[in-house]
């Protein structure tokens, strides 16, 4: 089934009636040559790159729960390439330009909206910190713009300016960056998978990693055992218990991080803002609602659901910046597990096991991540190098302290990023 | 969340500041080799379930505390000043 605008409209005269599910709900078979464990964007996109890329198509994604109910449905869905260190920056740079012929290529609506992102800056030396910022920006090849107080007060004139603790003096402005629809995103992939062979599993829970003279054999799962040539973790905020199948301690620290809705109202605000000094971030979705968030809660947690001291603080914060949304009602408020790691940035890598491969330590900020990871992990997976644009992401950078990406410069620690 | 001090008695969780894993009071020699500094820098259990971590009672008594607390449920199940678990030996 093919999407386009004429059958949209066929549709919509014969009583949309001819839609079809957009991908199978596959029982498991006994064998494939990659399982990939995890269901959430990066899961999904490794599948789909392996069977269109690289013409791998035995392959099954399971997920414990349902397709998209983890992270990948749970975020604030901002798409932008504004890194700074070699290693995000060829790789954020990279996904991005895929982001841009995602809709073409999947055949799928994901709403992708380049509505431009403006991280604000508050004083000098964060004015030059910026501009720093935005000439590696435009040195990886993506775009960036400083603008000063008043070209920003133009564009964006409801901020509160002359806030006394953090008055505005500008900003940066990608305008590649903007938002993207998180459900589509899975489902496209979804979709784009198992269109081509890919069994999608739901309701399969991995319970054991099977591993015979330092070899991956396949995995054990609430509905059976399924053996594998080659096993993928992508479990993102349940990394670290996944990985303790295959006898591995990651990196990792999960933590809970929020994110809010409100009612929807008109058009109001047209970018993405980024207020880093009150950790907090708005867009607004194209139903209407204020789509904002902060900073995680702050204590390790798999909670799906956050504390009220934050809910205060992100408030304060949006009230601080832009008052005209103090009469906006929340609608809802809900929280997904984010794989933390020291550095703030993420694995893509081998094991000390044959066969088995990691993806994991996206943080607060995967979903931008999803084309690259899944085509950097699907190259990993099928050829056993790693892709240029992903080599850096090595586990064992921790270790030998060779290669650390630690983008806010606060140091390779757990809690800091 | 409150949080049981042993000193001040459950407080507001905004009084504290969280600093992880209580792996953190374990620092291995200087000799120890990157493994072990490895381990002892990133490397976690990160249980989903029982967990003990370190928390600083910055806005009270100013005591490192050893909290041991559900990571699934956000139930606190004991508190002990990090010098005293230290001590015991019970840190991991
Ligand atoms: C509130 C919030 C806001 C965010 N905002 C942004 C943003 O604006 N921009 C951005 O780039 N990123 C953002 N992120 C981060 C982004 O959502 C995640 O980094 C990314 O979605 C994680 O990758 P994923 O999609 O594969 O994860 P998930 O969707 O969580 O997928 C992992 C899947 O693995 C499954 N699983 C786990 N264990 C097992 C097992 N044993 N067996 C089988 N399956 C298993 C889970 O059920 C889950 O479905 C945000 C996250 C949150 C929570
Ligand atoms: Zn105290």
């Amino acid at each position: 089934m093919r999407f386009s605008g004429w059958r949209v409209l066929k549709e919509g005269l014969t009583g949309n009636k001819g839609w079809q599910a957009h991908w199978r709900d596959a029982t498991p078979k006994s064998e494939y040559d990659v399982v990939i464990i995890g269901g959430g964007g990066h899961g999904l996109a490794t599948a789909y790159y392996l069977a269109k890329k690289h013409g791998i198509t035995n392959v099954a994604v399971l997920e414990k729960g349902y397709l998209g109910g983890g992270n990948v449905g749970r975020n604030t869905t901002i798409v932008r390439a504004n890194y700074f260190l070699p290693g995000n920056s060829e790789f954020y740079s990279h996904s991005l330009k895929l982001w841009e012929g995602l809709e073409e290529d999947l055949n799928y609506n994901v709403m992708h909206s380049q509505r431009g992102q403006i991280v604000l800056f508050h004083s000098d030396g964060q004015r030059d910190a910026m501009a720093r910022r935005g000439n590696a920006m435009i040195n990886q090849g993506d775009d960036a713009e400083l603008l000063d107080r008043r070209a920003l007060r133009r564009m964006v004139p409801y901020l509160d300016y002359d806030n006394a603790r953090f008055p505005i003096h500008g900003g940066v402005l990608q305008r590649r960056a903007g938002t993207a629809r998180h459900d589509a995103v899975a489902w496209g992939y979804a979709r784009g998978a198992s269109e081509r062979g890919v069994d999608l599993i739901q309701n399969c829970e991995v319970t054991g990693i099977d591993i015979e003279g330092g070899v991956v054999k396949g995995v054990q799962t609430t509905r059976g055992a399924i053996r594998a040539r080659k096993v993928a973790m992508v479990a993102a905020g349940r990394s670290s218990q996944v990985a303790a199948m295959a006898g591995m301690r990651l990196p990792i620290e999960s933590h809970v991080l929020q994110a809010f809705v409100t009612e929807g109202l008109k058009p109001v605000i047209d970018h993405v803002i980024s207020f880093g000094m009150g950790h907090f971030y708005i867009s607004q979705s194209d139903k209407g609602g204020l789509v904002f968030g902060g900073d995680l809660d702050m204590y390790a947690s798999y909670a799906a659901r956050g504390s009220l001291p934050l809910v205060e603080h992100v408030m304060e914060a949006g009230m601080a910046l832009m008052p005209m949304i103090g009469k906006a009602r929340v609608l809802r408020s809900w929280g997904g597990i984010m794989d933390m790691s020291p550095d703030g940035s993420p694995v893509i890598d081998r094991t000390h096991v044959d066969g088995l491969y990691l993806n994991c330590g996206w943080c607060y900020g995967g979903f931008k991540a999803v084309p690259a990871s899944g085509d950097v992990t699907a190259h990993l997976i099928a050829t056993g190098t790693p892709h240029a644009a992903g080599a850096r992401f090595r586990l064992d950078r921790f270790r030998t302290g060779r290669g650390l990406m630690d983008e806010e410069g606060t140091g390779s620690q757990h809690n800091l990023h | 969340m409150r949080l049981p001090c042993p000193i001040c008695g459950e407080r507001d969780r905004r009084e504290f500041t969280y600093s992880g894993a209580a792996v953190a009071l374990e620092r291995p020699g200087a000799e120890a080799g990157s493994e072990a500094w490895d381990d002892y820098l990133h490397n976690r259990d990160n249980p989903a379930g029982v967990t003990r971590d370190l928390w600083y009672h910055e806005q009270g008594c100013a005591a490192w505390i050893v909290m041991t607390r559900n990571t699934a449920t956000h139930e606190v199940l004991g508190a002990a000043l990090a010098s005293e678990a230290r001590r015991a030996g019970s840190t991991s």
